[in-house]
């Protein structure tokens, strides 16, 4: 790491070799981000915000469809085709129409990165409660189960290593979606900021912008992670951990 | 046809508590799968009376339809044709009355060994006041100090040891046993076929074991029906009236042994 940032500043502002504005030294980022702190930070919470909002929304309505759908024939029934048509859309695709609908950028955000996070989740949450092996089924109910208790204490249980594969692609799709809307819409937040930076050709901004939220997708994907090893610690003697 | 067993110095051999299980009936149950649209029968008019307490032994080959018919009387199918009754009550899908211990222990892997033998009380909503219950049915098997083990810390027999526990601790009055013992080493089967006799005897309940293995059978049960090949009917019925605990080199069994043989038609090695 020490190398790479000596290497950095040595080809930027020591040699000149790469051009600037478009390849600032390390020490001008380190002053972007000491100077402008304060709109960094306001930054930093509205995308926080943004994207906790949006992907709990998303993955609690999916989970819930997932859940609906593997379980119940009449579910599959109705919401499958919605499903079929309106999922594999990209969420980008319905930007104009968001910010049409809702009635303020906020929400239409919202709106998007739900979408985006929930169809991963709903279809592997789906495919999960789907395959579950039907000897558990078996065993519960010779033991009395109703089924409330197959759904609640057997099939989801059971289904959870896919619901968190889900959990994951749609944590990935939520941040790309996340970007793009901030940078239509949003009056504040990371995308919005790397727009601006733009505006004014402030490439040390920009590159500190991308680096915080190389910072923040990777501190929000650790700490599903850690979510993971907690729920799913008894896979620990089943699979590599 | 019932073949009388060789006589035995002691009094016929049921369990201390023959009040405690239940009487199980079948009649003329027959039963077919849907195999490439064509019917697979595997059950043939098949007609069994199992009185309360007794230890009875379901023998056959592979596939000749020995777990169409548990699955029958634990209520998972129903039988294309023919009825199958407890205690007079027609059976009309699974009870916890009705345990069946499957050949695989399916353990539920997000469980401990405690969660998963409390699972049966879990699911009829008494684990709150009858707790005890999981204690005592670990230390009936020998688990006791495996309580917060996962599954995939158990080996084969503690596996299966746990899935009994899971079936006993609901007390129930029928238990069914699909090939418990099959995916065990020989030592720890015959370790446990001893377990199994001391829990019947203790516990009281009927037991209805299906085995293709000839000594298991003689070993443990006090009536062994003998199944034909697919589609299944019931070939023999033979009285092993030996008093428990059994030694396995009994002349008495070896006799009986003989005769089992002579049904599935491979006297010629004995």
């Amino acid at each position: 790491m020490r190398l790479f940032l000596a290497a950095w500043e040595t080809v930027t502002a020591k040699l000149g070799l790469l051009p600037l504005p478009f390849f600032p030294p390390p020490q001008a980022i380190l002053e972007v981000v000491v100077d402008d702190r304060a709109r960094l930070g306001a930054c930093i919470f509205a995308s926080f915000r943004l994207l906790a909002i949006g992907y709990f929304l998303g993955a609690a309505v999916g989970f819930v469809t997932g859940v609906a759908i593997g379980w119940s024939r009449l579910a599959n029934y109705w919401i499958h085709p919605v499903l079929r048509f309106i999922g594999p859309l990209p969420a980008t695709a319905w930007l104009p129409l968001a910010f049409f609908i809702f009635p303020s950028s906020f929400s239409a955000s919202i709106f998007l990165i739900a979408l985006a996070t929930g169809f991963p989740v709903t279809v592997l949450t789906w495919s999960g409660v789907g395959g579950v092996n039907s000897a558990y089924y078996d065993i519960a109910r010779t033991l009395g189960a109703g089924q409330r208790f197959l759904v609640l204490k057997v099939a989801i249980p059971a289904a959870m290593p896919h619901v968190f594969v889900g959990l994951f692609m749609g944590l990935g799709t939520s941040f790309a979606v996340l970007v793009v809307a901030e940078m239509l819409g949003v009056k504040a937040g990371l995308g919005w900021y790397l727009q601006w930076a733009q505006g004014w050709a402030a490439y040390a901004n920009m590159y500190a912008a991308l680096l915080i939220m190389a910072l923040l997708c990777s501190g929000v994907i650790t700490l599903l992670f850690r979510l993971r090893d907690r729920l799913l610690s008894w896979q620990k003697g089943l699979v590599r951990w | 046809m019932v073949v009388a067993a060789a006589p035995s110095e002691g009094a016929h051999p049921v369990n201390k508590n023959p009040v405690r299980g239940t009487t199980l009936t079948v009649r003329e149950v027959s039963h077919s799968f849907d195999l490439e649209g064509q019917p697979l029968p595997v059950l043939d008019r098949i007609n069994l009376r199992i009185g309360r307490g007794e230890f009875a032994a379901l023998l056959g080959p592979s596939g000749c339809g020995k777990s169409t018919l548990l699955r029958l009387v634990a209520g998972l199918d129903s039988p294309s044709a023919g009825g199958l009754f407890v205690e007079g009550k027609a059976i009309e899908g699974p009870d916890p009355s009705r345990i069946v211990v499957f050949q695989d222990p399916t353990l539920y892997p997000w469980r401990t060994v405690w969660g998963n033998v409390a699972l049966g009380l879990e699911a009829r909503g008494l684990l709150r006041t009858h707790r005890e219950r999981v204690e005592d049915a670990l230390r009936l098997v020998g688990l006791s100090g495996f309580a917060n083990a996962y599954p995939h810390q158990l080996s084969g027999g503690m596996s299966q040891r746990t899935a009994l526990a899971r079936a006993l601790v609901n007390d129930p009055n029928l238990l069914i046993l699909d090939e418990p013992l099959g995916q065990l080493d020989s030592l720890t089967r015959l370790t446990m076929q001893g377990e199994l006799v001391s829990l019947w005897q203790r516990a009281g309940f009927t037991a209805l074991l299906v085995t293709h293995d000839v000594e298991e059978a003689l070993f443990l049960a006090g009536r062994v029906i003998v199944l034909s090949e697919r589609p299944a009917q019931i070939r023999a019925e033979i009285v092993n009236g030996l008093p428990y605990p059994r030694h396995r080199g009994d002349p008495h069994l070896a006799e009986l042994r003989r005769e089992v043989f002579a049904h599935l038609g491979l006297d010629a090695i004995w």
